[in-house]
């Protein structure tokens, strides 16, 4: 009976080891794969030349620029909104319907297939409102993407703020907006920007999208109201057409250094902060 | 995602303006004025709901009344370019990739969960938490790219064809819910009180029997809701099975035999579509969102439940 009992308990215990090492050595073949395979293509004609020919050989460098530019954008939208929103959230809203309808309203948007962002887009934006095919139209698109992100880990970052700060502020007889603009956001300040990155490494591997709102089209966008092709669109259609893989695979490598870069920034500016507080 | 942060507990300083009767009058209504501005940001959420309904609405609406809500739904051939509408192919197509990628992922990710919380050592789990973030972080357009390119030739070998298929995208989408159904397990356990544990480990139970007979239950509404997340991001998710799905608009014909689903169908067909087709399309969207509304609101519902249990 007891050896019985101890057999299924290392059984059990052998599958969850194997379910856990499973996660990461997916991971890490997923990453080693794309870093294989791309890392040979990455060179400075790579990444700031200019793509030429019918298969696009040569660089990337205007989707380098059209997807820094619409995830940029769209961050300059989204951010004073959504930080603004998980300020009533988080220090003015009295819990009622109306609260209950705009977190509904927020876990729905964070909820909405990328594709079906993507239609509305191009249904509002680039048709309805006229912005055509452009760099502002993906940004506003993204930017309904991130709010929900953005809200959420604002709101937790202002509620994570402890409460005594804020009493010895009201206690000194500041008003609410003075604590909040000085007490309560900058030291809430370093989860917030976290939250900020996390959002834009989603917006930068974002896809179903922007192929609607900013178009497939080669160029260098200058101006917001210019057509641009993001790396995951590139990427995407070097797939689909099964031309030129060495170019997939360096735009495969470069977007995961991209998103690796924001997720790694985001968790080191984290620790930073707790080891100041703690 | 699921948890409403508890209201402010402040006792003295409530959410309204109103008890601001000491200050001068020109800071009273600049107070105000600046609730109401943030109310209005926290209100774009509800706009911007407000809006893609509108807009996607708008367009696909023509579909229900021009070719009837039951041809459309459940119409058995999608040819557009014979006038033929139906989605139900696609719906299915849908609802097959994701219960396949439910069935492989739920329990990798459980799996996962419960070692990252109840039996990693500390150093482990450094390594391991945040590979399981990184991996919610890989663009869905990669996972497609490998897909494609390493998985599908090994589909290929085990179900003859060319490894286009629902099994391709099985293991791809299982892949990419792991991270969303892991980290909702694993905050679900969090938060069983430590106390529960230590009651079962003193009456002698094995680890393996804490997590089954103990801790899993405990967790259970969590890790539905979990799964429910996990399964809207599957029938959401459209670039990666995209790209390793086939695109043929018909129903399940085997692992290995192409299929198409609705988000897959929209990218391929909007580039060139016109007309009833276009509109169709939009009609496909307002499915889509409704899905993925009805998801959500039965995540609330849940978790409304898990308040009353507990």
């Amino acid at each position: 009976m007891r050896d019985m009992k101890r057999t299924t308990n290392a059984l059990a215990l052998a599958v969850f080891w194997f379910a856990g090492l499973t996660t990461v050595f997916v991971l890490g073949a997923v990453i080693l794969y794309v870093f294989v395979n791309g890392i040979g293509h990455i060179s400075p004609e790579f990444i700031f030349g200019q793509p030429h020919g019918v298969n696009a050989e040569g660089g990337i460098w205007p989707m380098i620029v059209s997807t820094l530019y619409v995830t940029g954008l769209a961050m300059v939208i989204v951010t004073p909104i959504a930080v603004l929103a998980a300020v009533y959230l988080a220090e003015y809203a009295v819990q009622g319907r109306l609260v209950r309808t705009i977190r509904f309203a927020a876990d729905t948007l964070a909820g909405v297939p990328s594709i079906v962002m993507g239609l509305f887009g191009l249904a509002f934006f680039v048709e309805g409102l006229g912005f055509g095919f452009s760099v502002l139209s993906g940004a506003f698109a993204l930017s309904f993407l991130m709010l929900p992100i953005v809200m959420r880990t604002t709101e937790e970052a202002i509620r994570s703020v402890p409460r005594y700060i804020r009493w010895g502020s009201y206690g000194l007889g500041a008003t609410k907006w003075q604590t909040v603009s000085r007490i309560v956001l900058p030291a809430a300040m370093p989860r917030i920007i976290t939250g900020l990155i996390l959002a834009t490494g989603r917006a930068v591997g974002e896809t179903a999208v922007v192929i609607f709102t900013m178009g497939t089209m080669i160029n260098t966008p200058v101006l917001p109201t210019d057509p641009g092709r993001s790396m995951t669109v590139h990427l995407y259609m070097m797939a689909m057409e099964g031309i030129n893989l060495p170019a997939a695979f360096g735009t495969a490598l470069l977007l995961m250094a991209m998103i690796l870069f924001f997720n790694l920034s985001a968790r080191w500016l984290l620790r930073r902060n707790r080891r100041m507080q703690g | 995602m699921t948890d409403e942060p508890r209201p402010n507990e402040m006792p003295t300083v409530r959410g309204d303006v109103s008890n601001l009767k000491l200050v001068s009058r020109a800071t009273y209504i600049k107070e105000a004025a600046l609730k109401n501005l943030f109310l209005l940001c926290a209100f774009m959420a509800v706009a911007g709901v407000a809006l893609i309904f509108l807009f996607v609405g708008y367009r696909g609406w023509p579909i229900f009344t021009e070719v009837g809500l039951g041809d459309f739904l459940f119409g058995q051939e999608w040819l557009p370019t014979e006038g033929l509408f139906g989605i139900l192919p696609l719906f299915v197509g849908s609802i097959v990739v994701t219960v396949g990628a439910l069935l492989l992922g739920t329990p990798l990710a459980v799996g996962a969960a419960v070692f990252l919380s109840e039996i990693a050592p500390p150093k482990v789990r450094t390594i391991v938490r945040p590979a399981i973030e990184l991996l919610a972080g890989v663009p869905s357009v990669v996972y497609g790219f490998f897909g494609l390119l390493i998985l599908r030739p090994v589909v290929a070998d085990l179900t003859g064809g060319l490894g286009f298929g629902p099994l391709t995208a099985w293991i791809i989408l299982a892949i990419m819910i792991v991270p969303t159904i892991a980290t909702l397990t694993e905050d679900a356990l969090h938060s069983i009180p430590e106390g529960v544990r230590e009651a079962s480990y003193a009456m002698g139970a094995t680890t393996w029997q804490t997590i089954s007979r103990v801790l899993l239950p405990a967790a259970k509404i969590g890790i539905v809701d979990a799964v429910i997340l996990g399964m809207g991001r599957a029938i959401g998710e459209t670039m990666a099975v995209l790209m390793v799905v086939g695109n043929a608009p018909g129903f399940f014909r085997g692992m290995g035999a192409p299929l198409s689903t609705l988000t897959s169908q929209i990218v391929m067909d909007m580039p060139y579509a016109s007309g009833m087709h276009r509109t169709a399309l939009f009609g496909m969207a307002i499915i889509l969102f409704l899905v993925s509304m009805g998801l959500v609101l039965t995540v609330r519902l849940l978790s409304r439940l898990r308040e009353d249990v507990s």
